[in-house]
């Protein structure tokens, strides 16, 4: 009985196994390099593969590119975003980067450093209408931009916030340290709810600097001196981000945010579970289908320094191995027309980088419902800090912010932090 | 007296029996009761997982904090499923990932069981050394070799019939050629083939035979269970493989499924069709444990591979 079975499954293997072997090894064959192959053809990646309205945007500009001319051809080639670092940081190494590709905005001045990536040159003038936080450089040279930026804001309802009394904050005002705790502590107190706000800890990766080093800064600290780029010396570790890093904490203490969110904190809040949830304005969308005009996207506090958010979002720049970069700038200038900047924006519900293609987009044109997020990011915006120690030191703030979470002493955490940049940024000689 | 005698036996047994039966009850509930556990520890999320896959995903959420989570109650639908074939190229990628598995196996037989042979059957210097260094490599783990591999890989020519190329990057073979050669499932030939007595082969080298006619028709054929333990163990991590498709492969057409699942990570996360999506890929591996259950469990027994 078993060696019959044995049998049948070696026979089955083997059956599928030849035609699917030779398959393989034909098709293994007919694959095409990833860089520009010669003949025109400029490769392009994009972390857009699973977004299909995004990746349709981009496949527009791509024909509309090819079809305006008969030198070069764009090839699009998507990738899951989840992890496309990974293939872009491995393509690196084995020296087959694309000619064009996307970047997370914070990744830039890394990637520049490292030699990924190409200045943009002879773009000044263009790109000087786009948002600040959607042009990515590193040494005063610009190295990407990207059609849209997305916005940090607290998400509630307005008739949540009358219920408890809780005055709904505007960007001329927003709410002060002591109104936002009285806020929740208001609505802790009721029993209403699970938790009064939730700031998605559960979420990983670039989240953490994203969404909590704007905190720090409204308190007054930093991730790093930007003078210099040298030191976090005093700017993370000072009183302000002492005060920071001890309301933080404070947060779970007082039970006003979970320690750690469920995986999915905006569904948790449409499920009622949180009267305020802080999260980027992709959330819009969904909330505004659940609860209809109640819904209220509210900036975030003012802890002393004014509010703060993250700025910069995914851009586009060209490698510093393509073989035709003369090719690849046209695509770049061609494809930074407001059109397409209103297009990419429009697919994606984020926010447009420049006012002409706002004007374009439903929604975001002066006094549309989305307006109030592209003000949001106008006045509240702060670039993560350009040097390309960067994403060391987003591991490193991540770590910490978790640690005080946790219950770590604020201060000890800080020094160490403080510490290992410090000692990231000597070793690497500064990134000079 | 006899009568008596027999009344005293069976009310002096009696006694004993019960709380020998009870005893029996007892450990039997327990093991029942620890198999129950078993199977929900085992079960409860691949039932999440399957379940979910019919939800909306604010239901998901919504159901979580109940056993609703564990039943199919509410808003029940396809639409997770029609989602997850519209936003990814799930045939193809099934595709992939069979011509992938599947020739991973079918090649990791034949070199790995060749290998163990040699080092079982066949008498050389330096023999002992050679098993130790394939036995050594199977303490590095993968992540280490991955970067270097690239680089190995990126460096290595290709002849087919569009001509000769340069680097693998970007095809299938880059995906099989480096997990056919695999220090565990050559170890476990090596064992097996060890307990096929050497006779066998004398007898056969009187009758004439070469080594490989000694290996084709004689240990082979007794080495069933080495042969459907090998297939399977090999077959689950390629079916599985994460890590280095990412690393190595850029075009959609050649990706293999389990790098799919990414395409549903986006900034709003489709939790539903991610379980739609994992239920599916799920399927073809537990068809396959299913169907070759028996022989497996039969040839991890015989091997001497526990767990």
């Amino acid at each position: 009985m078993i060696s019959r079975t044995i049998k049948r499954l070696a026979a089955t293997i083997l059956v599928a196994a030849t035609p699917l072997a030779l398959a393989a090894c034909a098709k293994g064959g007919s694959s095409a390099s990833s860089d520009s192959a010669g003949g025109g053809t400029l490769t392009m990646w994009t972390h857009n593969a699973g977004n299909k309205n995004e990746l349709a945007s981009i496949q527009k500009i791509v024909t509309d590119f090819n079809g305006s001319q008969t030198k070069y051809k764009v090839d699009v080639q998507a990738f899951p975003q989840d992890s496309y670092n990974q293939s872009v940081v491995a393509a690196a190494a084995a020296k087959k980067l694309p000619c064009i590709l996307d970047i997370d905005g914070p990744n830039v001045p890394n990637w520049a450093w490292a030699g990924y990536l190409a200045p943009l040159e002879g773009m000044d003038d263009t790109l000087s209408k786009f948002l600040p936080s959607t042009v990515g450089k590193y040494q005063d040279k610009i190295y990407s931009y990207g059609y849209y930026d997305v916005a940090l804001t607290i998400v509630s309802r307005k008739s949540v916030l009358k219920k408890y009394g809780v005055r709904i904050p505007t960007i001329e005002q927003p709410w002060t340290a002591e109104e936002f705790d009285a806020a929740l502590k208001k609505i802790r107190d009721s029993g209403d709810f699970d938790y009064p706000l939730d700031i998605a800890t559960s979420f990983t990766g670039e989240w953490w600097p994203y969404a909590y080093s704007p905190m720090l800064q409204s308190f007054g600290g930093d991730l790093i001196n930007r003078t210099d780029y040298k030191s976090a010396q005093g700017v993370l570790n000072g009183p302000e981000a002492l005060n920071w890093a001890t309301w933080f904490r404070s947060l779970v203490t007082e039970k006003y945010v979970p320690l750690k969110s469920g995986a999915d904190p905006a569904k948790d809040f449409m499920n009622g579970k949180s009267a305020m949830l802080y999260n980027g304005t992709w959330t819009a969308v969904d909330t505004r289908k659940k609860f209809g005009d109640d819904v209220v996207f509210l900036p975030p506090a003012d802890f002393g320094k004014g509010p703060k958010i993250g700025g910069g979002s995914w851009q586009w720049g060209i490698s510093q191995n393509c073989s035709d970069a003369a090719g690849a700038m046209e695509y770049m200038k061609f494809a930074a027309q407001d059109k397409y900047v209103a297009g990419v924006a429009e697919a994606t519900t984020n926010i447009p980088t420049t006012d002409a293609a706002a004007a374009q987009v439903k929604g975001y044109e002066p006094g549309g419902e989305n307006d109030v997020f592209r003000e949001f990011t106008k006045t509240f915006a702060v670039v993560r800090p350009e040097t390309p120690g960067y994403p060391f030191i987003a591991t490193e703030f991540t770590k910490t912010a978790q640690d005080i979470l946790n219950g770590a002493d604020p201060q000890k955490a800080l020094d160490q932090a403080v510490k290992n940049i410090d000692a990231n940024q000597e070793s690497n000689n500064y990134f000079e | 007296m006899t009568d008596t005698l027999a009344h005293v036996a069976e009310s002096t047994t009696q006694p004993h029996h019960t709380a020998g039966e009870r005893r029996h009850t007892v450990r039997n509930v327990a093991v029942t009761v620890l198999r129950l556990v078993l199977c929900l520890v085992f079960g409860l999320p691949l039932l999440f997982m399957i379940i979910s896959s019919f939800k909306p995903d604010i239901q998901i959420f919504s159901d979580l904090g109940s056993v609703k989570a564990f039943l199919p109650v509410g808003d029940l639908s396809f639409e997770n499923y029609f989602g997850v074939f519209d936003r990814v190229p799930f045939a193809q990628f099934l595709l992939n990932s069979v011509i992938i598995s599947v020739s991973t196996v079918v090649l990791g037989l034949i070199v790995n069981s060749m290998a163990a042979f040699a080092l079982s059957r066949l008498q050389f210097r330096g023999q002992k050394v050679i098993l130790g260094v394939i036995l050594a490599t199977l303490i590095v783990p993968f992540e280490t070799m991955a970067l270097p591999l690239l680089w190995w890989v990126n460096t290595l020519p290709f002849f087919d019939v569009n001509g000769f190329s340069q680097g693998w990057l970007d095809t299938y073979q880059v995906q099989i050629v480096p997990f056919i050669a695999n220090a565990f499932s050559i170890y476990l030939f090596y064992q097996y083939f060890d307990s096929i007595p050497k006779e066998l082969d004398e007898a056969a080298t009187v009758d004439g035979a070469g080594w490989f006619r000694i290996y084709r028709s004689i240990v082979m054929p007794l080495a069933g269970p080495a042969v459907a333990t090998v297939a399977i163990l090999t077959f689950l991590p390629a079916w599985n493989q994460y890590l280095w498709p990412l690393m190595v492969v850029q075009s959609e057409e050649l990706r293999p499924a389990m790098v799919g699942i990414d395409y549903f990570k986006q900034l709003n996360v489709s939790w539903g069709q991610i379980m739609a999506y994992a239920s599916i890929i799920t399927v073809p591996v537990l068809v396959l444990f299913v169907a070759f259950q028996r022989s497996f469990i039969n040839s991890i027994a015989s091997s001497g591979v526990k767990g």
